[in-house]
């Protein structure tokens, strides 16, 4: 029996994604977003977090999924990590769990068309339902940004 | 007890002390002769030493008293200054304040100053010079503590201020029994008859007091300004005193204190001194005028106007911070009601809120100038380096400050330090040439650095001016092509001021040999780019043979600013008014096309037209859609273009809020500001849209 992990699930293009509880500072309904120019598509511009300015991706955009409208149960997670704070726009937002440690697997090379290194493992709970846990700290990965602006320009 | 509670009181006191013995001895260097400047870095020694006594800082005091004893000797005119002893002096402050570093780093403040205490040592001795001229008096000044309760000197003291009219005052002070640090209360007592004339004598000695070498009670005779009952109600409000009583000294009760004394003496050491009188009378005389002078001179000089008590405390910046945060919200609420006033019209409501805006934008002058700082903090530890760097690469240097009384918000002021002294590290160096070159070039021997800072707009300026050899634009263009910093086609091209701004570039150095001081082209573009990090700039102004001028801009505060808002289709943005020349309008047929680029005529001159909405990829304004077009114009240095907007929304106070560390370096945006609506709104890098 490993360490017991309390995750926040959320759900994106049907699947069902894990970060821990520890790294997510609020979780929002959608607010106005102010658009940065000069940015990659899926950064969609920034926030007022009770005044802070809060930078908001959709990750659908960052795993490079087909980007959808946003709906009534969409949220904006704003996590903290590797000292930036950011807002990722999820499909909704709607559980904690606890789950083992022991229990992640190593991820599969593309899970539902993110490729692996976004990923920490997947974990299974409940009546096997399967979580994917994030790798935050490549998601927010900077160095990646700047080679997709250079593909894009 | 607790001393930690006193600690940062002491560290903080303790470096204003060093300052000003720093200061107070360049002066002197300077000056000599001038006893007054030696009377003030005696006080300010004393004090140091008492403190650091009544902290356990031993090693600290006894290196102060050694020091005091050397100042001791010069102001009683014992003992002139000369450069070893300024020297020596010096060695003895550097040390103090590596010790005090030492203290605020955590450690104890001990440090071997041997070879300091006995060169001081000599010099009070006399026998670093051959003369040891100084030694008689030297032995005669300390015997008199223990046995009379006054000297012959004293007395004549007493005696010629009482003839002359003024009060002279025996006072016995009585500290609480439960005060646990008398030494303190009894500096405070000193200070204070300081302040106000002067102290002749004091039981048990000043030494013992502050070593707290005394039960409960002690007595001085002392020359004051004050009225008898001034003084006891003044000493009485010194917490922790028991009891005071002054008494009004004439000639006969001074007879009769000193016959009182000289009985309980023994008759031995009265003859003793008695074949010594003779022969130091005649000075003695001379010099006791000269004491009594110069207690007149400054009874005269207290009494009309008391040194003005700045009331300061001492508060943590981190509040400072949280106060200024605390602040911008309610910034940014003031503006959400200002808009929802105007919306909904009722008189009541509007006078309120314009009231509440009156109110806030004192409030908002207060907060920041609480931030603010005089350059004072930084330029006060230059005059030393200056002096420090003359001397070791032997060349006379002066340094020249005005405006050290020039405030800039409190982060800018700890972030200036480094590039200022990297500029004038960089005068010192490669600025000024050296005493035989000056001397052939026809120039005063002593070269000449001025420091000047002032205000200027919503900027204030530093500028560090030298006399020196100027910039040889020649050279620096080879350096620059032949390190790869400009190629040769360029090189072409490059205006004289262009040329002087490449010793900005990273690697660019002209000294043919690499010294201590500077030359390993690391600097320059660190000045620049921490300046730049500021949100200022620099610039350098050369005249080859006549000197060098680099003068750095920066904004008076970084937090909040005024802006101008504008809308672009359904965004809003800020531009910063500073840039701002004016706004207008512009026909679209007044557009004209040069090398197809945009530009109109502006105030007789052509300046570009930036189309901002093409810059910020605006998803729904085009200009190109209007007939006629608002413009701003703004403004970089002398370079001027327009810029075009949808809409203006008019100006308004802004509070500076960085994008996070996620999104930086974005083209064109330099930060985000909160709108009153909540919304946020992106703040325009005017200086990016001018190429």
């Amino acid at each position: 029996m490993g360490e017991e992990l309390k995750v926040i699930v959320f759900s994106l293009a049907h699947e069902e994604y894990g970060i821990e509880v520890d790294k997510v500072r609020t979780i929002e309904r959608l607010s106005p977003i102010t658009r940065v120019p000069k940015t990659p598509s899926f950064i969609k511009g920034v926030i007022n977090l009770r005044g802070i300015v809060v930078p908001v991706i959709d990750l659908r955009g960052r795993f490079g999924l087909a980007e959808a409208a946003t709906t009534e149960n969409s949220r904006i997670i704003v996590v903290a990590a590797a000292d930036m704070e950011v807002g990722f726009i999820v499909d909704s937002a709607n559980d904690v769990v606890d789950i083992d440690t022991d229990t992640i697997d190593q991820p599969p090379e593309i899970v539902g068309g993110i490729k692996a290194k976004y990923l920490r493992g997947i974990a299974k709970f409940g009546d096997n339902r399967l979580l994917i846990m994030l790798n935050l700290s490549e998601v927010l990965n900077k160095n990646e940004i700047i080679q997709l602006e250079q593909l894009e320009v | 007890m607790d001393m930690n509670a006193y600690l940062s009181m002491f560290i903080d006191e303790s470096n204003d002390h060093l300052q000003s013995l720093n200061e107070n001895l360049l002066r002197l260097e300077s000056d000599p002769e001038d006893l007054s400047i030696v009377q003030s870095i005696f006080r300010s020694a004393h004090t140091l030493k008492g403190m650091s006594a009544t902290m356990g800082y031993e090693d600290l005091a006894s290196l102060t008293h050694e020091m005091e004893n050397v100042l001791d000797l010069v102001r009683n005119s014992k003992l002139k200054m000369d450069s070893f002893i300024f020297d020596t002096l010096f060695k003895g402050l550097d040390a103090l304040e590596s010790m005090v570093q030492d203290i605020v780093g955590g450690g104890t403040g001990k440090a071997d100053v041997t070879g300091i205490v006995a060169s001081l040592q000599s010099i009070v001795k006399g026998d670093y010079k051959t003369a040891g001229a100084a030694a008689a008096p030297t032995a005669a000044a300390s015997e008199p503590q223990s046995g009379a309760m006054l000297d012959e000197f004293q007395t004549s003291v007493i005696q010629q201020s009482i003839d002359s009219g003024h009060n002279v005052y025996y006072i016995e002070v009585e500290i609480r029994e439960d005060c646990v640090l008398k030494g303190v209360r009894a500096y405070m007592v000193f200070d204070l008859l300081g302040k106000n004339g002067d102290i002749v004598k004091s039981e048990p000695s000043v030494t013992d007091l502050e070593q707290e070498k005394f039960d409960r009670s002690f007595s001085v005779f002392a020359i004051s300004t004050l009225s008898q009952e001034e003084l006891e109600t003044q000493i009485a409000t010194i917490s922790e005193i028991e009891k005071v009583s002054v008494a009004l000294l004439d000639i006969e009760s001074l007879a009769m204190l000193n016959n009182a004394a000289s009985k309980q003496q023994t008759p031995p050491a009265a003859s003793a001194s008695a074949p010594a009188k003779g022969q130091v009378e005649a000075e003695t005389k001379e010099e006791v005028s000269k004491q009594v002078n110069a207690a007149r001179s400054q009874a005269a000089a207290t009494a009309p106007a008391p040194a003005p008590v700045s009331r300061t405390i001492r508060v943590d910046i981190d509040r400072l911070d949280t106060l200024m945060n605390l602040f911008s919200e309610l910034l940014i609420d003031r503006v959400r009601l200002e808009q929802l006033s105007s919306e909904i019209r009722r008189n009541d409501l509007t006078e309120t809120v314009e009231h509440m805006t009156r109110v806030s934008s004192d409030l908002q002058n207060i907060v920041l100038k609480l931030r603010m700082v005089p350059v004072d903090s930084v330029f006060n530890r230059f005059p030393r380096m200056i002096r420090d760097l003359a001397k070791s690469l032997d060349k006379k240097i002066d340094l020249v400050i005005t405006g050290a009384d020039t405030e800039l918000d409190r982060t800018v002021i700890d972030e200036i330090g480094d590039p200022l002294v990297h500029l004038l590290r960089n005068s010192v160096d490669h600025g000024l040439e050296t005493t035989p070159e000056r001397l052939a070039a026809g120039k005063p021997e002593t070269g000449t650095i001025y420091l000047r800072a002032y205000h200027s707009g919503n900027h204030v300026f530093i500028e560090v001016e030298e006399d020196g050899r100027g910039i040889n634009s020649e050279k620096v263009l080879k350096t620059a092509i032949k390190n790869g910093v400009v190629t040769e086609e360029q090189a072409k091209q490059l205006s004289n001021e262009d040329i002087n701004m490449l010793i900005f570039a990273p690697g660019f150095s002209t000294a043919d040999k690499i010294s201590d001081i500077s030359g390993r082209g690391v600097g320059l573009d660190v000045v620049t780019s921490k300046i730049t990090s500021l949100g200022g700039n620099v610039t350098v102004d050369s005249v080859a043979g006549r000197g060098t001028k680099f003068a750095v801009q920066l904004p008076l505060t970084l937090s909040i600013i005024s802006a101008m808002l504008i809308k672009l289709g359904s965004e809003k943005y800020a531009i910063p008014l500073t840039s701002i020349v004016e706004t207008g309008i512009v026909q679209k047929d007044q557009i004209l096309i040069v090398h197809g680029n945009r530009m109109i005529h502006f105030r007789n001159a052509i300046i570009p037209l930036v189309s901002l909405s093409k810059v910020l990829d605006s998803p729904d304004f085009n200009e190109n859609n209007e007939s006629e077009t608002e413009i701003v114009v703004i403004r970089k240095g002398d370079k001027w273009a327009a810029v075009t907007v949808d809409e203006f929304i008019g100006q308004s106070e802004i509070v500076l809020k960085s994008l996070g560390k996620y999104l930086t370096n974005i083209e064109a945006i330099s930060g985000a500001t909160i709108l009153g609506d909540g919304q946020v709104a992106l703040i325009i890098d005017p200086n990016a849209l001018i190429k």
